[in-house]
């Protein structure tokens, strides 16, 4: 279970990108994050992995206090939480395959689990046939199988996604976004941020909406009301 | 090689610096040498009365050689000072009949004494004076005191900031180097980034810089040791008319060992750390 107890973050004095946030995030959901540009989400999910830290509040994943660890432990918790971004972050000079081996490498994992691994997250997120590929020779939607191929690889709890359609057709997002479904389905907990109506209203699964750096509504089989 | 042009340019610039660094190396010891030199020039000259017995001037000279700031005494006698006074005004013939029409040599038996340190010769020569010896006639430091004095202040100031001056332009060279190798890593920034955010260590991330910056090292350094030879041969000819008591192509010859060893130990001691300070701070994520 995620927590986030009592988080806000300030940036400048003035402005609040997060103001008192409350949730709770279980075990096998698929909770998508909604809201305006500069409304909060991004911020929330760099959080959980403590690309950044808050001003005041703690989180928790199962019960370990990220906020309170240090630079050494930190790639603990990342290897727990798989994240998939807006623009891929994949390495431009490795192949498919060597971006998704890349995250098991960096958690410590064995070349005979690699060689076994590899192939079947690429198998599930179905990019097989381009294993050997660049990502300047992949399509944006593309790209993004290998990120969530990457981000699921080491089997985390959890896989976070910032805006992974925002640069996607829509066509090739819902193709995103029923892979996400198909992986929360083998039992990993989804956090989408997005601000694709469509996508969030097509789901019919909860729904946190941001304003202004503060959760304004929160609903089981929410729509995206802005 | 992660980019083959970037490691390209940074073991250039490392090599450059490593050049420079060498070159500072071998002006120390050319300057070294140089003053040296002049240090074995600065001595005092005893002169004696004609007809002291030559036993007792040996006395003297074993007293003073027994002077822990004394580096050598050397003893020219009566006659050896005339054959040399001779020689020098051979084509003088005035001179040389003048001599011819004295019946006894009217020139001094001397000794010459150089001290380990320039600067110690007055307290030689104050011993020698405060001794009083009857055969002794000049002493000559006295009369040469201001030039000395000022000779030896003149090498202890070049060597003082001689040194200063080549650290300052080590250090200059290597921050060059330094800054080279920063850019160089910021150009993978986003990867390193990227390394961060699916969890690698730091260690994880830092091994292949590190690594890398050993490369650099020893390739810069290698390139700089070799990169003298030409550059010995073609200047140490030219140089050996300025600074003709040592033949720096020689020289480097001999020290070759020494002088790729610190080249290289340098080189990948600036590579390695360079890498680690500008990993750093991006690991800071």
């Amino acid at each position: 279970m995620i927590v986030f107890d009592n988080i806000s973050k300030i940036y400048t004095p003035t402005q609040f990108a997060l103001k008192n946030v409350n949730l709770r995030i279980l075990p096998k959901e698929f909770v998508s994050v909604v809201g305006a540009s500069g409304a909060g989400k991004s911020t929330l999910l760099k959080l959980l992995i403590a690309e950044e830290k808050p001003t005041e509040g703690k989180i928790f994943l199962d019960g370990l206090e990220v906020t309170s660890l240090g630079y050494g432990e930190l790639p603990k918790v990342r290897r727990r939480i798989g994240t998939v971004f807006q623009d891929y972050k994949l390495l431009p000079n490795k192949t498919a395959f060597e971006n998704v081996a890349f995250a098991m490498e960096a958690a410590g994992a064995k070349d005979s689990d690699i060689r076994e691994d590899v192939p079947e997250a690429l198998g599930l997120v179905g990019l097989l046939d381009k294993a050997d590929n660049f990502p300047h020779e992949l399509s944006g939607g593309e790209k993004q199988r290998v990120a969530i191929a990457r981000a699921l690889v080491n089997r985390p709890e959890v896989i976070m996604a910032d805006e992974p359609t925002g640069s996607l057709d829509p066509i090739t997002s819902i193709d995103i976004i029923k892979l996400l479904l198909k992986i929360n389905e083998l039992g990993t907990t989804i956090i989408l941020a997005t601000h694709n109506k469509e996508v969030v209203d097509e789901l019919g699964r909860r729904v946190i909406t941001m304003e202004k750096g503060e959760v304004v509504r929160d609903e089981e089989k929410g729509k995206y009301v802005i | 090689m992660r980019n083959g042009w970037l490691s390209t340019a940074t073991i250039l610039v490392m090599t450059l610096t490593l050049f420079v660094i060498g070159g500072l190396i071998l002006m120390g010891v050319a300057a070294q040498v140089v003053l040296g030199d002049l240090e074995g020039k600065i001595d005092i000259a005893v002169y004696f009365y004609p007809n002291s017995s030559e036993s007792d001037i040996m006395n003297i000279k074993n007293s003073l050689e027994a002077l822990s700031d004394v580096k050598e005494v050397s003893y020219i006698s009566q006659d050896a000072v005339l054959a040399e006074f001779k020689d020098r005004h051979k084509n003088d013939a005035t001179i040389i009949n003048a001599l011819g029409e004295l019946d006894q040599n009217p020139l001094e038996a001397t000794l010459n004494i150089k001290a380990k340190d320039p600067t110690k010769l007055q307290d030689v020569a104050d011993y020698l004076q405060n001794k009083k010896y009857p055969i002794v006639d000049k002493i000559n430091y006295y009369e040469n005191q201001v030039v000395i004095d000022r000779l030896s202040g003149i090498l202890a100031g070049v060597r003082n900031s001689g040194l200063a001056v080549i650290f300052v332009l080590a250090a200059i060279a290597m921050l060059v180097a330094f800054n080279t190798i920063r850019i160089a890593i910021w150009s993978a920034r986003e990867e390193i980034n990227i390394m961060r955010l699916v969890g690698a260590s730091s260690w994880f991330i830092r091994g292949p810089f590190l690594f890398e910056g050993v490369m650099h090292g020893i390739a810069s350094g290698g390139l700089a040791a070799i990169l003298f030879y030409p550059v010995l041969w073609v200047v140490s000819p030219k140089l050996l008319v300025v600074i003709p008591s040592i033949d720096m192509h020689v020289y480097y010859q001999q020290h070759l060992l020494q002088f790729g060893g610190i080249l290289i130990g340098v080189g990948v001691v600036l590579g390695v750390f360079s890498s680690f300070i500008a990993v750093h701070r991006y690991l800071r994520v």
